[in-house]
This record gives C-alpha cells, sequence and structure tokens, in this order.
C-alpha cells in the first residue's frame, strides 16, 4: 500500500473533524475550526448546523469561509439574521458545540486571545476575545483546536480570555456560567485531550501517528495528565486528505 | 443591588439615558433628503474625540468608504468600539484612535493585525477595554432599548470581565450570578447597506450582523448604500427596513462601498486586494504608502472606484454569492 504523507495540520484538522457530532448545533470560530467544520460536513456529520457568529446558521459548507461574516456563512443555510440570534441561542442552551483557537491554553483548558505580557503594557496585543468568550461561557461543550508547543501549552495563561474549567472542579458554576457546560477536548498537532473529570486537568487521550508520549510530554508547559492507556489517532485517510486539498483548502490558506 | 465585582475598565462612553431620550425627541421625524457627499456627512457628523462606532466589519459588508473619508479628514482622538478587520486598521495606521472598547481586531485568516499592535504596544492608544463579540452587542442592544444595562451569563469569571467595564451581581430574582453590560450610546455611527432610499430608509440583504442595534444606538447615523431606490419599493416592502429613516442623518451613495470586502449577493471579496494591505500594514512605512495610495492622494470615493477600475470590480462581482 502506498504511503500517505500529510502535514501536522492537515492530521489536526482530520481529528478534530472526527469530533464533530452528526445534527448536531456547532458554533465554529475562524480558523482551522472551519476547516474541520467543513470536513466533517463532507464525511462523519453530514447534518452538521454550523452556526457562526454574526448570523449564519445551518450553511452548506461548500466553500471555505475565509472570514465569520462571509457569505459562504450562510451559503443554502436555514437562517440569515444577526449576532443577537446566535449568541441568545447559545445562551438559552441551543448550542451544543463550540470549536475555538487560541495563543495560549493553559491545564484548564483556559484560553487567552487579548495579550502577551501585562495587559496594559503588552509585550504583543492579540485580536482579543472576538465570539471566543461567549462560545466558551456559553455553548454546553467546547473544543480548542492549537498548534502544540511549551509557548502555548502554559501552566498559566497571562490573560483568561475565554473560559475553560477557570481555576477546577466547580469553578464555572461559582462564576455564574451556565450549568453543566465547559470544555471537553483539545486537538492539536501532536494529539488529542481530554479531561480529567474529577480534577479537571488536561489528559492526554491519543497520540496522533508517530508521535510518542515524550514528545507530547516535552512540548507541553505543564503536567500533562496520563491515563493508563493512551490511545493512538488514526492516520487521515487517503478520501479526507483529497477532501481537504481539493475541495476545502483550495486557495491554500492553511494546509 | 450589591456589587460582587467591578471590571477595571474604564466606562469610555458614559451614558445619560433621559439625555438620549431628549436627543431622539429632536431629531426630526420629517422625511427631508438627506443624501449628500462622504465629505460633507463626514465633516457634519463625525468631530474628534467623538466616541464611534461601524458595522458590520472589515470584509464584510464594511463602510470602507466612510471609514476612509475619516481617514482623509484626519479626525482625531476617536473612542472607538467593536471589532474590525480592514476599517479599525486604517484608523490605528493613521493615529486617529485614542481609546478602544476592543472585542476583536486582527487580520482574521491572515493573522494579528500589526496596525493594532504597534498602535497598543507603542501606547499611542491609551486604553483597552475588553469585552466580547455577544457583550459589546448587547451594550448596543441596551442602548438601543433606552435600558441602561442587560444582564448577560457571558464572560463571568475571566480576565476580560476583569478589564472591562462590566459589573457582577447577584440577579434579585434567583440569586444567580450575572454580568451587567452598560449601554453603550454612540455619538456616531457609520453602516453600510445594500439599499436605502433618500431619507435613509435601508435594506440590507443576508446577515444583518449588529447593524439594527448599533442604528438605534446612535446619536448620529451616516448610512452609506450600494443604491439609492425610490421610497415606493420601501413602501412595498416594509418588512425589509431594517433601519427607518427617522434614524439616520445622512445617506450616502457608494457603490462598491465594501470593497476590498465584500458585500452578499452583488460582489465577493477582493482577496488581493486584502492581501495588499495584510502585507503593507507589517510595518509602519507600508501602511502610510497604502494611506497614501488609497486615501490622502485620492479625493474620495469616487477616484477610489477610478483607481481600482472595471476589471477588478467585474472579477469581485464574478465571485459574488449567488442565489441558486
Amino acid at each position: 500500500m502506498k504511503e500517505q504523507t500529510y502535514s501536522k495540520t492537515e492530521l489536526m484538522i482530520c481529528v478534530a473533524a472526527r469530533l464533530f457530532e452528526d445534527g448536531a448545533t456547532c458554533f465554529i470560530g475562524t480558523g482551522i475550526p472551519m476547516l474541520a467544520a467543513m470536513l466533517a460536513s463532507h464525511t462523519t456529520a453530514p447534518n452538521l448546523v454550523p452556526v457562526f457568529e454574526f448570523g449564519g446558521t445551518g450553511a452548506i459548507l461548500e466553500e471555505l469561509p475565509r472570514a465569520v461574516g462571509e457569505a459562504r456563512t450562510w451559503h443554502k443555510g436555514i437562517s440569515a439574521l444577526g449576532i443577537c440570534d446566535t449568541m441568545e441561542n447559545a445562551q438559552r442552551g441551543f448550542i451544543d458545540y463550540g470549536f475555538l483557537g487560541g495563543a495560549q491554553i493553559d491545564p484548564y483548558g483556559n484560553l487567552n486571545s487579548i495579550t502577551i505580557g501585562d495587559h496594559d503594557h503588552p509585550k504583543a496585543r492579540l485580536p482579543g476575545s472576538g465570539g471566543g468568550n461567549d462560545v466558551g461561557s456559553l455553548c454546553w461543550q467546547t473544543v480548542a483546536i492549537m498548534q502544540h508547543d511549551a509557548r502555548r501549552f502554559v501552566p498559566t495563561v497571562d490573560c483568561v480570555t475565554t473560559p475553560g474549567f477557570l481555576s477546577g472542579p466547580g469553578a464555572r458554576e461559582t462564576a455564574g456560567l451556565p450549568k453543566g457546560t465547559g470544555p471537553v477536548y483539545v486537538v492539536s498537532t501532536l494529539a488529542l485531550m481530554d479531561y480529567d473529570p474529577a480534577t479537571c486537568r488536561m489528559r492526554l487521550k491519543a497520540t496522533h501517528p508517530g508521535v510518542s508520549v515524550d514528545e507530547v510530554l516535552a512540548s507541553t508547559g505543564f503536567e500533562l495528565l496520563l491515563p493508563a492507556r493512551v490511545e493512538v489517532n488514526a492516520p487521515p485517510s487517503a478520501e479526507e486528505l483529497r477532501l481537504l486539498r481539493e475541495e476545502i483548502d483550495t486557495e491554500k490558506l492553511y494546509i | 443591588m450589591e456589587i460582587l465585582q467591578s471590571g477595571t475598565g474604564e466606562l469610555t462612553q458614559p451614558f445619560d439615558l433621559d439625555e438620549f431620550r431628549a436627543w431622539n425627541r429632536k431629531k426630526s421625524r420629517k422625511l427631508v433628503d438627506k443624501v449628500m457627499p462622504e465629505a460633507e456627512a463626514i465633516g457634519k457628523f463625525v468631530y474628534d474625540g467623538c466616541y464611534i462606532g461601524t458595522e458590520l466589519y472589515g470584509t464584510v459588508r464594511c463602510p470602507m468608504s466612510l471609514a476612509r473619508e475619516v481617514v482623509r479628514q484626519r479626525v482625531k482622538d476617536l473612542r472607538v468600539c467593536g471589532q474590525g478587520v480592514l476599517e479599525l486598521d486604517l484608523w490605528l495606521a493613521a493615529g486617529l484612535v485614542k481609546k478602544l472598547d476592543i472585542t476583536y481586531i486582527g487580520l482574521e485568516v491572515y493573522g494579528t493585525s500589526y496596525a493594532l499592535r504597534r498602535a497598543v504596544e507603542s501606547g499611542q492608544v491609551e486604553k483597552c477595554v475588553e469585552w466580547s463579540n455577544g457583550a459589546i452587542t448587547w451594550r448596543l442592544k441596551a442602548a438601543a432599548m433606552g435600558v441602561p444595562f442587560l444582564p448577560t451569563r457571558s464572560m463571568l469569571g475571566t480576565d476580560t470581565l476583569a478589564y472591562s467595564a462590566a459589573k457582577v451581581v447577584a440577579d434579585p430574582f434567583t440569586g444567580a450570578k450575572v454580568a451587567l453590560l452598560p449601554a453603550l450610546v454612540l455619538d456616531a455611527a457609520l453602516i453600510h447597506v445594500h439599499r436605502a432610499d433618500k431619507y435613509g430608509n435601508c435594506q440590507v440583504d443576508g446577515i444583518t450582523g449588529f447593524a439594527a442595534e448599533m442604528a438605534r444606538a446612535s446619536k448620529r447615523l451616516i448610512v452609506s448604500a450600494e443604491e439609492i431606490i425610490p421610497t415606493q419599493e420601501i413602501r412595498k416592502y416594509p418588512d425589509r427596513t431594517l433601519i427607518p429613516y427617522y434614524l439616520v442623518d445622512a445617506v450616502v451613495h457608494a457603490p462598491y462601498g465594501s470593497h476590498p470586502g465584500e458585500m452578499a449577493y452583488l460582489y465577493g471579496r477582493d482577496e488581493p486586494g486584502i492581501k495588499e494591505w495584510v502585507e503593507m500594514s507589517k510595518t509602519a512605512e507600508g501602511a502610510q504608502a497604502y494611506l497614501d495610495k488609497y486615501i490622502y492622494n485620492l479625493q474620495g470615493h469616487d477616484e477610489y472606484l477610478a483607481l481600482i477600475g472595471e476589471d477588478r470590480f467585474g472579477r469581485c462581482v464574478e465571485l459574488r454569492e449567488k442565489r441558486e
């Protein structure tokens, strides 16, 4: 059999795509989450209901959106309304999943996209929350998709922009966030992580093919919990790669 | 009501709802022709130090021609809310912005904004007060409703709230914690629409973003429209009026007004045009050269249209979202 070659980003997108539940309502952030959602809608989740913050719901993802308000975000969709509709749907409990990116993530799944360094005198000013905080606050379950290295997987994020489990078990509810919500997975360029239910800390679930557990641990700036058995993710199938390259990211914006 | 937590961010635009009501009371209900050139509209309604917002954003149904005119007139010390891609980048690069109620300013698929980084990291922008996209819209919605705040279950427990001007209280009905988002009454707003009549009745195709909320939260509203249509068209489809005329102070005819961004069903993104800003904005010098080429060296939107040229607009039209 011919060996398939693929990049870490392609593999990350495939692993993320497989997490989409068919028929679920999913808030899609800008960038990699869009590619994952589109791949999922072409493979395992044909009835996915993508939700884009500025008002597009239920789009048929035939072309990759490059912006969360682009017409592609309501192409052949169910509704094209406004940001109040989508955010209030999430606040009322109608959005099952949120798929997000960020510059930094901590062991509790808190994400930073505001500043690196001090807020008022930053080393680097990042874009800001955008809809990220709302998605992480209000969707039932959130999935973060991140490049994996020790600068991004940090013990403490410089600015908790989007809530994960905040400081640990019960912290979300104590802060007033809706009951039963929170992060469920992190998909990175090296592995798939979930969270230990007792401590709410990030836990390795499955490494990507060709990546060792040691490499994942060395690329993580905090103690990553290990389960009894670490699984291995399936590599991208020929069909997943074909879809990604020939139908999804045809402009080579991400892969 | 006991305040459990206060964001440390400044309330950049304090509000007085009775003053806002009085302002709205004296706004004319007469059907008067408000069509004017962009230079006149910006000159009349946007002023140094004003608090201003734009809708939707950068690459999507954005009042780019009006945003460029603000740069051309060098209106300074602006306090600005919301998200931006190209439009707020231009203002930041031109040094017009003093304070930001920021939700997202970036280049989306092309990453973080170089103009934002330079403006904030150098201290040129004095303050960044953080909000989520939902929160800033609900702040506009509160103003649109004429109430002092709206509660939300978003932002709680995070630094986004800590660096905002929101307050956390126990909801007096259930005791649950909620974040109170203060009303945001804008001095001026710029909104680009598909169609307007000369009085300012506006229709939008596709998503409405936060146009309805921003239009109702603003004291002075400048609308730019791809097309000026007869009022009988408005009256034929009154259900389509997103922004009624009495909210509007100026109507500017701006074909391709969202360029290099898109306008749903009319034209798609001009990707090379967007990438030109991405590349040139990497350095302060490059950004200035871009401002010279597309703003300072041109008299207005007509000259911009001529500079871009029919061929490029034609390609954008081919790339439009189509109803099939």
